[in-house]
């Protein structure tokens, strides 16, 4: 039996600061500092290998240095079991732990929100600092990306080799509901002269099959082994090939169906036609350029089949799969029949005619205003108003964003995005850790995925490991939170 | 091809695609659509950047993974 895909979302933004000549270092550290400071978040992030106490990394001050002097590891942990921080030079932020794709979406817009709540807060905090202006997509148009990981966690029992064989298929074709959708070319990967809109933003930055790396010579397959949990039992598939999402049904398809894939590939329900390519990076940046969504992908066999082929056989499988063992570790039968569901009536729109998907995706969402633009402006791909239309797409300022003028499709409603910027998921151990921290700020020391660390002014600090992501939800804990009176009361309960 | 009677075994409550043809202007919804589209890119017209190519060139994002 497949374990749950307990699942989340990491998402590095893109920052324009000081009109490209402004440290992007110190702009992320504003903006993370800034929202720090100003939910008075304390608790700092904890590097497992470092003494927890004696680190005064990522601490918020209130009352703020200068942005120069404020450290650029800005690092914290938020009430909702979040981590926002600053990651090379991009603030970034990872969604607490969650068990199905609805609380996923929920979780990666409240992240939305709390970087437009940072770009305001750091807008009074800095009075005198140029904007700083937040988007969330994974390139600059120039051949620099950034990325929009995800995270499942698997049975550690599936050998390696496996998993990459499994997934493969997937990552190669799903980007037909996840891409992004940009303009132009801009790594020597593909032709510029025969491309004006590509379906992913990322694609064309993968140059392997298999590998550790995240920032050259992208693999299609990440193999970091850092499970943030009991690591005899777990593994955490950590996922780079996915553009950013803003549209609700791209974020929803893409966590539900690589769910399925993965609980299918634990099960041994995988299809068994070989959908695995003879080239997958060549494929995987031919499925990019392919409007059509029918060009044939080669694959290891000789045969052959499109990107949406492959989806409607991963489809087939994963609806054989939910009749013969159940939806229990994908989030249960509510959320995943909703994700088949939408996963078959978005291929059958896409097969028959894409632009019907405008209110639902974003790929298509951007092509159809950049159509409808060029039309109305007589401009062609290469001019600079359809590059700054593509950036504006991304933008989370609500007056410039083009996303939310278009009016596309909910999943959720803004009641629960707008709490769960201060609230965890109930279904993990975010709940334990948001809990902690939204009660007891000042004797929580730090915190991490897997455990946090107490300071009760007496004895040494208190480490509380939280090895399994699925305890220490609100079915186990919100009575015990509940009835503590302190932190030191919930120490003594909790060992005893 | 078999991949023709695979994707019917996968997918057997689809319904036939409907419209194949390009020819949004001349159908009602295709006026409603555009009607929509000339409003959004009035909008557009009035919050894009000013300085399109400006903006475009200092939109840089170095160390990202």
């Amino acid at each position: 039996m497949a374990i749950a895909k307990v699942c989340g979302i990491e998402t590095e933004y893109g920052i324009q600061f000081g009109g490209g000549d402004g440290n992007p270092i110190t702009a992320s550290s504003m903006l993370v500092n800034a929202y720090a400071a100003e939910v008075d978040r304390r608790t700092r992030w904890d590097f497992e290998d470092e003494t927890p106490g004696q680190d005064a990394r990522g601490f918020a001050r209130e009352g703020s240095l200068p942005p120069a002097v404020e450290t650029h590891l800005a690092n914290t942990v938020l009430t909702n079991g979040a981590r926002y921080y600053v990651d090379h030079a991009h603030p970034e932020y990872s969604t607490p732990e969650c068990t199905n794709a609805r609380e996923v979406v929920v979780h990666d817009k409240a992240g939305e929100e709390v970087l437009r709540r940072s770009m305001r807060a750091a807008r009074s905090m800095f009075p005198d600092s140029p904007p700083v202006v937040v988007y969330k997509n994974n390139s600059d148009g120039k051949g620099n990306s950034y990325g929009c990981h995800e995270n499942y966690l698997m049975d550690r029992e599936v050998a390696f080799g496996a998993v990459v064989k499994g997934v493969v298929p997937h990552f190669v074709t799903r980007q037909i509901f996840t891409g992004a959708g940009k303009v132009g070319v801009e790594t020597s990967a593909l032709d510029r002269r025969a491309v004006s809109f590509q379906i992913s933003q990322r694609a064309e930055f993968f140059e392997e099959i298999v590998g550790l790396e995240t920032t050259l010579k992208r693999p299609i397959v990440n193999t970091r082994d850092e499970p943030h949990a009991d690591p005899k039992r777990f593994r955490r598939l950590h996922v780079i090939v996915g553009d950013a999402n803003l549209s609700e049904i791209s974020t929803f398809l893409k966590v539900g169906t690589t769910a399925l894939v993965l609980a299918m590939l634990e099960d041994g329900a995988l299809p068994t036609r070989e959908l695995n390519p003879a080239d997958p990076v060549r494929a995987m940046h031919h499925v990019s350029v392919d409007l059509s969504l029918a060009e044939p992908i080669h694959m290891v066999d000789g045969s052959s089949a499109s990107a949406l082929e492959v989806q409607w056989e991963l489809l087939g499988a994963a609806r054989d799969y939910a009749t013969e063992r159940g939806l229990e570790p994908v989030g249960g039968k509510a959320v995943a029949t909703a994700v088949l569901d939408r996963w078959e009536a978005v291929l059958t729109a896409l097969e028959a005619d894409p632009s019907t998907l405008a209110n639902q995706l974003d790929w298509v969402a951007k092509r159809q205003i950049m159509e409808a633009y060029r039309e109305r402006h007589g401009c062609g791909w290469g001019d600079g108003r359809l590059a700054a239309l593509d950036l504006q797409y991304h933008d989370l300022r609500p007056e410039r964003s083009l996303y939310a003028r278009l009016g596309m499709e909910r999943l959720v409603s803004d009641d629960e995005v707008l709490a769960a910027v201060a609230t965890p998921p109930r279904t993990t151990r975010a709940w334990f850790r948001g809990g902690c921290l939204s009660r007891w700020p000042a004797s929580v020391v730090t915190a991490n995925w897997d455990s946090l660390v107490f300071d009760l002014g007496t004895d040494p600090l208190r480490r509380v490991p939280m090895m399994d992501p699925l305890k220490g939800t609100a079915e186990h804990t919100a009575e015990l939170l509940e009835s503590s009176a302190g932190p030191a009361e919930l120490l003594e309960r909790l060992s005893s | 091809m078999p991949e023709r009677e695979l994707k019917r075994r996968t997918a057997p409550e689809r319904t036939e695609p409907v419209v194949t043809e390009e020819a949004p202007a001349t159908s009602e919804r295709g006026e409603k659509l555009k009607a929509e589209l000339d409003d959004l890119l009035d909008e557009i017209d009035e919050v894009l950047e000013d300085n399109a190519e400006e903006f475009v060139r200092n939109y840089v994002q170095k160390g990202g993974q």
